[in-house]
C-alpha cells in the first residue's frame, strides 16, 4: 500500500460542507423547539434598579421571561478554570444573568423564550430596565489606580492576580552595554469566526437526561463545567459539538449562554435554541490580546543578547473567563525569550479587571504577544548597534546542536534547526538584491521594507503535570479509541474536537499508515461526549501532537494484539512476523501470511484465539505527553509604504514553518495561509476600540476591519521537518504558527520601510492614517 | 407581534415553494426556517460577510438583505441546488480539489459568490477574483485556496464552454448545442 502519511489527500469533511449538508448548531431543528434571546446591558457599568418584564410577557408567542433574580441560587455561577498559582488570584462571581449590577456592555440581564426568532426579538425590546449608571473604567492601568471605579467586591484596585516568573536584578541592566526599553500595546482583537456561537438544549423529564449541542472546541470541558453549573450529573448530560464554524480560541470558554439554554430547556421542558447574532458576538464573546508590554532587553555591542525583562499589564475584562488567567501568564511569559539564547529573563504579569468584554484565548493565545515583543525588540536592538536584523538573529538563534535547550524561564525546547528554516526562507527571496532595490527606490521617494520573524512557539498542550503546576484546572492528555469492526472497517474516537482543521482526514491518514487500511475504510468520530470516553479538545495546536499521538499509540496496541492472533493462526512465533502492506508476513517465507482483515475476523469469531487473548480488536490510549512541542520557522515580509497615503501594500510574503513531519501538506499549507492572514489582520487593520464610557465603537463588520481577499498577495510557503522526540509521531502542530509569526514580520517590514523618516516603532494596527502621521512627523523633523 | 402574513411563491432549486410569511421576514430565514434549506448560513447582521449569498434570478445576492416577499415569483438557487456529490458544480469541485474551505461555514456563500463572479467573467485574473470576493469574509483559509478554487472552476468551465462552442461551430443548423 502506498505511503499516505505526507500526501495531500483531499479532505473527507468537504463533501458535506460543499453541498450544503453540514450540520452546524443553528441548523438543528427539533419538534416544539423554542428560541431564546438575551437582553444585554447597554451600559458598561451600572446598577440595575428595576426590571419590568410585564410587557414582554404579554407578547403573543412569548413562553417565558427570566431575569437574573429569577435564576439566583437556582444555577451555579460561571467558573474560571485557570487559577494561576502563587498569584493571589481572585475569582469574583460571574452570574449567568447579572443580578444587581452590570459590568460591561453585553452583560446579560434577562432572557426571553418564544416560539420563533422574530417574536423573541420583539419581546426583548419591551423589557424596561432602570439603571443607575456607575463610572466605568476601560483601561487596565487606569483601573489599577487608587480611586478608580471598583468592579467587584473583594478585588481591590481591580487586580485579579499578580504573577511572576524568573528574576533579573536591576544591576544586570545597569551594567549592560546596550539596553533597549520599549512599551508595546497588544491591541484588543475580536475573534469573529464566521459562525457565531449557538446552543440548542433538549431535556427529557422522564430520564433526567439532557443534550446540549453547542459551538464548542472542547465538548467534554463544556460537559464538565455545565454539569456543575446546571446540577446535572455527567452521566445524564451529553454535550455535542456538531460542525463548528471556526473557533480561534473563543469557543473554548464556557459562557453563560450555553448554561442558560440548558436551564430554560429543563425548566420549560421543551427544546430551546439560542443563536448569537454578530453584534452580540462583538460584545459578548471573549476578545483576545489587550496587553500592555513594558520590555527591557540588554546585550552587548557585538549583538549578544544577555537579559530580558517584561512587565505585562493584561486587561481581562469584567469577569475571568474560562482560560483567561493562563493566557498573559504561562502561555505568554514562559516563551518570551523566543528562539534566542538569552541567559536571563523575568516576566511579571498583572491581571486587571475592567468594564469591558472578558478576554481569553485568541489564536496563538499569549504566544503571538510573546513573539511580537521579542521580534520587535531584536530589530530595535540591531538598529541601535547598527547591525543587520538578519545578522543579529543568526548570532543569537539557538543552534541545532544545542537541543534540547533549556530557556531562562524553565521551558525545555524539544528540537529544532532554526538556521535551516531561516536559510530556506532566504532562498525564497534575494536579500542582497532587495537591499539594493530598496536603496534605489528610496532615492525615487518609494518606501520598500523587509521584515523578519524567526519564531518559536509552545504547542501540543501539554503535559498534565505541567497543566497542574501552572494552575489549569484540567488535564491536558488526550484519549483515542481505535475500534476495528469485524469486517475490518475502523472507527476512531478522538477526544480532540477539530472544527475546520481537517483531522477527519489527517487522523485517518495516521491510522491508514499504521494499520495498512485504506483511508476510505476509516471513520473519525469526534465532538460527542456520549460516544467518546473523554477529551480535552482542540486548542493550543494540540490536536495532532496529543490527539494524533493517542491514536497512533492505540493503533500500536491494536497491532500488538493482532500480531498475537496472527502468529497463533500461522503457527509461528510473533518474532517471526513482519507487518507490511496490511498483512502479517512470515519472515523468509514469501506467501506465508495473513491479512489484517482476516486477523480481525478471527478476533471477533474467537473460535481459535491464543491462550490469554480476549476476543475483539479494539484498543484505547490516554496519552499524556512528556513535554510541550516547539514548532518554529522564519517568515519574511516585503512590502511598500505609499509615501503619499501611508497605505501598506504587501508585495511578497514567504513562510517557512517546521511543524515536524507533515501528515498532509495541503491541509498544513491551508493552516499556514489562514494563520498568516489572521496575524496580518492584527498588524495592519484589526482593533477593538472602546470609548471612555466603555462603549465598543468597533462593534460591527462595518467598523471592525476584517481581512479580505484583495488585501493580500499569494503567499509562498514551505516546510522543514524536524521531528520532535516528545511524541511517537514526531509532530509539532501547525494551527497557530502563521498567526504567531506574521504580525511582527509585517510590523518589522513597515518600520524598515519608514527608516528614512526616523520611525523606530508604531503601535498596531498600522493603519494608513497612523503610518502617514509618522511620515509627516519624520518630514517635519528632517 | 402578530402581523398580517402574505403569500410568497418562490422557485427554489427548481421546485415551486409557497408559504405564508410575515412581510418583514428575510429571505435567508425563509430558506432556513421556512423551507429547511440550512445550507445557506447567516454570518452577520450588517450584510458584510456574504455567508448567506444565493442566486436570485441568476444573480448573486445576500439573502439577508432581501425580504422573502421581494423574492416572490423569482428563481432562487441555494448551495443545495448547485450540485450534489454525483454531479458537482465546477465551483464545488474546485473548493474540494484546492482545499478552498476549512470550517466550511462561509463556504456556501463564497461558492455562490464565485458562481456569480464566473457568470460575469469566465476568465478572471487572480486580481479580479480577489476583487470579486470583496463581499465575502472567510476567517479560516486566508483566501489563497479560495482563489485557487475559483481558478480551477474557471478553467473547467471555460473548457466545457470551449467544447460547446466547438460543438456549436460544427453544427450545420447553426443553432448551437445549448
Amino acid at each position: 500500500m502506498p505511503n499516505v502519511f505526507g500526501t495531500p489527500l483531499k479532505r473527507r469533511e468537504d463533501p458535506r460542507l460543499i453541498t450544503g449538508k453540514g450540520n452546524f448548531t443553528d441548523d438543528i431543528q427539533l419538534p416544539g423547539m423554542l428560541y431564546m434571546a438575551v437582553l444585554r446591558s447597554p451600559h458598561a457599568h451600572a446598577r440595575i434598579k428595576r426590571i419590568d418584564v410585564s410587557a414582554a410577557r404579554q407578547v403573543p408567542g412569548v413562553v417565558a421571561v427570566y431575569t437574573g433574580k429569577d435564576l439566583e441560587g437556582k444555577m451555579g455561577t460561571i467558573p474560571t478554570a485557570w487559577l494561576v498559582p502563587d498569584s493571589d488570584i481572585k475569582t469574583p462571581p460571574h452570574h449567568a444573568l447579572a443580578v444587581d449590577q452590570v459590568r460591561y456592555v453585553g452583560d446579560g440581564i434577562a432572557l426571553v423564550v418564544a416560539e420563533d426568532r422574530y417574536t423573541v426579538r420583539d419581546a426583548l425590546e419591551l423589557i424596561d430596565v432602570e439603571y443607575e449608571e456607575l463610572p466605568p473604567v476601560v483601561n487596565q492601568e487606569e483601573a489599577m489606580k487608587d480611586g478608580a471605579p471598583q468592579l467587584h467586591e473583594g478585588v481591590p484596585n481591580n487586580i485579579a492576580f499578580h504573577w511572576k516568573a524568573g528574576e533579573v536584578p536591576d544591576e544586570v541592566f545597569d551594567r549592560a552595554e546596550v539596553v533597549i526599553r520599549r512599551r508595546f500595546y497588544q491591541q484588543r482583537l475580536i475573534p469573529n469566526p464566521m459562525e457565531t456561537r449557538a446552543a440548542v438544549a433538549q431535556y427529557n423529564p422522564s430520564s433526567g437526561e439532557m443534550t446540549i449541542w453547542c459551538t464548542s472546541q472542547n465538548p467534554h470541558i463544556h460537559r464538565f463545567i455545565l454539569s456543575g453549573v446546571l446540577g446535572i450529573p455527567e452521566t445524564k448530560l451529553q454535550v455535542v459539538a456538531p460542525d463548528v464554524g471556526g473557533g480561534f480560541g473563543c469557543k473554548i470558554a464556557v459562557y453563560p449562554d450555553e448554561a442558560l439554554v440548558g436551564y430554560v430547556a429543563r425548566d420549560l421542558r421543551r427544546p430551546v435554541k439560542w443563536t448569537e447574532d454578530r453584534r452580540e458576538h462583538f460584545t459578548t464573546t471573549t476578545h483576545g490580546r489587550d496587553m500592555i508590554l513594558d520590555v527591557e532587553l540588554a546585550g552587548k555591542r557585538d549583538g549578544t543578547l544577555t537579559a530580558l525583562r517584561i512587565k505585562n499589564t493584561a486587561n481581562l475584562g469584567a469577569y475571568l473567563s474560562t482560560a483567561a488567567p493562563g493566557v498573559p501568564t504561562i502561555l505568554f511569559g514562559l516563551i518570551a525569550p523566543g528562539p534566542y539564547k538569552i541567559p536571563k529573563a523575568a516576566v511579571e504579569v498583572i491581571g486587571v479587571l475592567t468594564n469591558t468584554t472578558p478576554t481569553d484565548a485568541y489564536r496563538g493565545a499569549g504566544r503571538p504577544e510573546a513573539t511580537y515583543q521579542i521580534e520587535r525588540m531584536i530589530d530595535l536592538f540591531a538598529d541601535e548597534i547598527g547591525m543587520d536584523p538578519l545578522e543579529i538573529r543568526r548570532k543569537n538563534l539557538i543552534r541545532e546542536d544545542e537541543f534540547p535547550f533549556d530557556n531562562a524561564l524553565g521551558l525545555q525546547y524539544d528540537s529544532g534547526n532554526y538556521h535551516r528554516a531561516l536559510n530556506k526562507a532566504l532562498e525564497m527571496i534575494n536579500y542582497d538584491q532587495f537591499r539594493k532595490e530598496q536603496e534605489e527606490a528610496r532615492k525615487k521617494g518609494r518606501y520598500l521594507g523587509i521584515g523578519f520573524s524567526t519564531y518559536v512557539e509552545i504547542c501540543g498542550l501539554g503535559p498534565s503535570k505541567v497543566a497542574g503546576a501552572v494552575g489549569f484546572q484540567g488535564g491536558l492528555w488526550e484519549s483515542a479509541t481505535v475500534r476495528v469492526h469485524p469486517s475490518g472497517k475502523i472507527s476512531v474516537f478522538t477526544g480532540a474536537s477539530p472544527h475546520g482543521q481537517g483531522e477527519e482526514t489527517t487522523f485517518a491518514q495516521i491510522v491508514s499508515q499504521k494499520l495498512g487500511v485504506p483511508v476510505e475504510d476509516i471513520e473519525i468520530v469526534h465532538g460527542d461526549t456520549n460516544r467518546i470516553s473523554m477529551g480535552w479538545g482542540t486548542y493550543g495546536s494540540r490536536t495532532t501532537p496529543v490527539g494524533g499521538s493517542a491514536i497512533a499509540i492505540a493503533c500500536d496496541r491494536v497491532l500488538e494484539k493482532a500480531k498475537k492472533i496472527a502468529a497463533h493462526a500461522l503457527e509461528v512465533s510473533e518474532s517471526d512476523l513482519d507487518f507490511e502492506d496490511g498483512a502479517f508476513q512470515v519472515q523468509g517465507v514469501p506467501g506465508k501470511k495473513i491479512t489484517f482483515q482476516e486477523v480481525t475476523l478471527q478476533a471477533y469469531l474467537a473460535w481459535n484465539l491464543p491462550e490469554g487473548v480476549e476476543p475483539s480488536l479494539e484498543a484505547q490510549s490516554f496519552y499524556d505527553p512528556a513535554n510541550f512541542v516547539y514548532p518554529f520557522g522564519t517568515h519574511i515580509c516585503i512590502l511598500e509604504v505609499d509615501g503619499e497615503t501611508g497605505e501598506v501594500k504587501l508585495k511578497k510574503y514567504v513562510a517557512v514553518d517546521d511543524p515536524g513531519p507533515v501528515i498532509n501538506p495541503m491541509v498544513a499549507e491551508g493552516q499556514v495561509h489562514g494563520g498568516i492572514v489572521q496575524g496580518i489582520g492584527q498588524a495592519l487593520w484589526e482593533g477593538a476600540v472602546y470609548d471612555e464610557n466603555g462603549q465598543l465603537i468597533s462593534g460591527t463588520f462595518m467598523d471592525y476591519a476584517m481581512p479580505k481577499a484583495r488585501f493580500f498577495p499569494a503567499f509562498e510557503t514551505a516546510f522543514t521537518e524536524t521531528p520532535s522526540p516528545v511524541n511517537p509521531l514526531g509532530v509539532k502542530g501547525i494551527g497557530e504558527t502563521g498567526t504567531i509569526a506574521s504580525t511582527p514580520a509585517v510590523v518589522n517590514a513597515v518600520v524598515d520601510a519608514l527608516k528614512p523618516f526616523g520611525v523606530k516603532d508604531l503601535d498596531m494596527p498600522l493603519t494608513p492614517e497612523k503610518v502617514w502621521k509618522a511620515m509627516q512627523k519624520g518630514r517635519r523633523e528632517a | 407581534m402578530e402581523t398580517g402574513k402574505v403569500n410568497v411563491t418562490v422557485t427554489v432549486n427548481g421546485v415551486r415553494r409557497s408559504a405564508m410569511v410575515e412581510p418583514r421576514m428575510l429571505l435567508v430565514h425563509f430558506l432556513r426556517d421556512g423551507l429547511g434549506l440550512v445550507g445557506t448560513h447567516i454570518g452577520c447582521d450588517t450584510s458584510q460577510c456574504g455567508a448567506c449569498t444565493v442566486l436570485l434570478d441568476g444573480e448573486a445576492v445576500k439573502s439577508c438583505t432581501v425580504l422573502a416577499v421581494q423574492a416572490d415569483g423569482s428563481d432562487v438557487t441555494t448551495v443545495e441546488g448547485l450540485g450534489d456529490m454525483e454531479n458537482l458544480h465546477p465551483v464545488q469541485e474546485g473548493f474540494w480539489e484546492k482545499h478552498g474551505l476549512q470550517c466550511g461555514f462561509c463556504t456556501p456563500g463564497v461558492m455562490m459568490t464565485a458562481v456569480g463572479l464566473l457568470k460575469q467573467n469566465l476568465n478572471p485574473t487572480e486580481e479580479e477574483i480577489r476583487e470579486g470576493l470583496e463581499g465575502v469574509l472567510c476567517r479560516c483559509t486566508g483566501y489563497q485556496n479560495i482563489v485557487r478554487a475559483v481558478q480551477y472552476a474557471a478553467a473547467r468551465m471555460s473548457e466545457s464552454e470551449g467544447h460547446r462552442e466547438v460543438a456549436a461551430a460544427g453544427d450545420d443548423s447553426g443553432e448551437g448545442g445549448r
